[in-house]
């Protein structure tokens, strides 16, 4: 079966300031953008992050083909349980996803 | 009007060619955003700047007088890396070096943007904090913690010292956005182009191809659409990566948030007008009825001692929960009578382990230094020397890279605040300065 990194061009997470972490996906093309949005759902991002459903923003970005994901962290940048200040090392739960 | 970025950060560098080529033409404005909070709290917490010092000399010595030859209005946001008044002070101190030893004279505005803890203590006791994220609640306690708050202006009070026609603006914590919108919306621009050019330039070259934030940006705005062209003849500006720099770091691709209002990009339209160039328009910006700032504050954790060590036996990999479990039990009861159980918290940061190798960085924090390099020191030899069901290792479970093998790390902070305040205007918390450099 094939993960969600299999149909993206970029596949990136980052913070979008230290409460937040956001997920860019850029697909090569509309097709794949599409493919992947019928099939992602927020109950696997749940999953995969512990976090719940109705925390997590879905938007798509059609303008450059691509889907943004953002939820709060819960442990916040540069608290004593945090481990990736920058949040950039966040994506492979969400890469990992078997569509 | 030509507005010029000199890199997304000060003392991230740039290339002189492309400054040099930026400046071939009319220059109206430059601008440099210094500082930002992805690299976590402690910078603000120390009054320290995560960039530099003879990184961001290096920066400014060639742009200083660029701008001042130009009379382009140089405004720096965020300056020493975290806009409070100690990081202000600290590259005010550099801009000075710099005119002395260049001989350089200017007017020089700056805003501070630091607020008591009695402040935001007003706005939470008159509900006029507002919570960013359903993680992180503001509480009376966590902004009496605090020991350090910012806020973060908006244009308002660049504008305010652009009218009193300065030839340098030193910003504390400021919107990366007003840096780049504030000079256009002076000028009469609209703003929804204004915000959006801002949004793009604050990271300097990253919307060009090669992409990098070490690198000269520039903007043409005019009345219907703005168009940028990055200004090292090496690079263009493509509409994929200008249409796709508002997803970067931003929570919604087609809403940028300012204290004024929100910038809408719904109906934003990208078009490449040459080869290097791009032009937008259609960017629109909506005022909010209750004007906003931002509040971001630290408070001090404790102190870090830390010591890393790696484990190469899969048997001791495969134990690792009964080990960091003894050790932490052992610790517990080692103290019970020397250090009260709330004086030191212990973490573990693993990585790897899986087959070769595991990764791991014994992280203590104590109310004191001296309580987590003891604690330290009694977790590492723990460890180092654990039992468990079938050791065959005996001699030790730990490979230390370092001799010492614990590191002090120092004060520890930690956002205690981050939420926005309610105001009445976007001034009330900036305190505005202009002296004349000689």
């Amino acid at each position: 079966m094939k993960k969600l990194i299999d149909y993206t061009k970029i596949l990136r997470s980052k913070n979008a300031g230290p409460l937040f972490i956001t997920f860019d996906l850029i697909f090569r093309s509309k097709e794949d953008m599409d493919y992947v949005e019928k099939r992602l759902f927020k109950k696997d991002i749940a999953k995969a992050y512990d976090v719940e459903e109705e925390k997590i923003d879905i938007i798509s970005y059609g303008v450059v083909n691509s889907i943004k994901i953002t939820f709060p962290r819960k442990n916040i940048s540069g608290s004593l349980a945090d481990n990736d200040i920058y949040g950039c090392q966040q994506h492979m739960p969400l890469a990992n996803i078997e569509l | 009007m030509k507005i010029v970025a000199l890199n997304g950060l000060l003392g991230y560098g740039y290339s002189e060619e492309a400054l040099q080529q930026a400046f071939s033409e009319k220059v109206d404005y430059l601008g440099v955003d210094a500082g930002s909070t992805d690299p976590g709290p402690y910078y603000l917490g120390s009054g320290k700047s995560f960039t530099d010092r003879g990184a961001v000399k290096r920066d400014l010595l060639l742009a200083l007088p660029k701008a001042l030859e130009h009379k382009a209005p140089f405004i720096i946001g965020t300056a020493g890396g975290a806009g409070s008044q100690e990081h202000v002070a600290w590259l005010k101190e550099i801009l000075l070096e710099i005119a002395r030893e260049q001989k350089l004279s200017f007017k020089l505005g700056t805003v501070l943007s630091d607020v008591s803890t009695e402040y935001v203590l007003t706005k939470f006791d008159s509900g006029n904090i507002i919570d960013m994220s359903s993680e992180f609640p503001a509480s009376r306690q966590s902004i009496e913690e605090s020991s350090r708050i910012v806020s973060q202006i908006g244009i308002a009070p660049i504008i305010e010292l652009l009218k009193k026609k300065v030839d340098v603006i030193l910003c504390g914590r400021a919107c990366d956005t007003a840096i780049y919108a504030a000079p256009c919306i002076y000028e009469g621009y609209s703003e929804g182009l204004a915000f959006h050019m801002a949004k793009i330039m604050e990271c300097g070259a990253m919307c060009s191809e090669p992409v990098a934030a070490a690198d000269v940006m520039q903007a043409y705005m005019y009345d219907a659409y703005f168009e940028l062209r990055p200004a090292n003849p090496l690079r263009r500006c493509t509409v994929d990566r200008v249409a796709a720099h508002t997803l970067y770091e931003q929570s919604n691709p087609y809403l940028i948030f300012e204290p004024d209002g929100v910038c809408d990009l719904t109906n934003s339209k990208f078009e490449q007008v040459d080869e290097r160039t791009v032009r937008v328009t259609g960017s629109e910006f909506k005022e909010a009825e209750e004007k906003t700032l931002k509040l971001e504050g630290v408070k001090c954790s404790g102190f870090r001692t830390i010591c890393p060590a790696t484990i190469f036996d899969p048997d001791t990999i495969k134990n690792i929960d009964t080990i960091t479990k003894t050790v932490t039990d052992f610790v517990k009861e080692n103290t019970k009578n020397t250090l009260p159980e709330d004086s030191y918290s212990v973490n573990f940061k693993i990585s790897g382990g899986a087959e070769s190798s595991m990764g791991i960085i014994m992280d203590i924090v104590g109310k004191t230094q001296e309580i987590a390099d003891t604690v330290c020191a009694l977790v590492r030899s723990r460890m180092l020397h654990c039992d468990y069901e079938g050791r065959k290792s005996t001699a030790g479970n730990l490979a230390f890279p370092f001799s010492p093998s614990d590191i002090h790390v120092g004060p520890v902070y930690e956002f205690s605040v981050f939420h926005l305040a309610k105001v009445d205007s976007l001034l009330e918390t900036a305190k505005i300065t202009v002296e004349e450099v000689f």
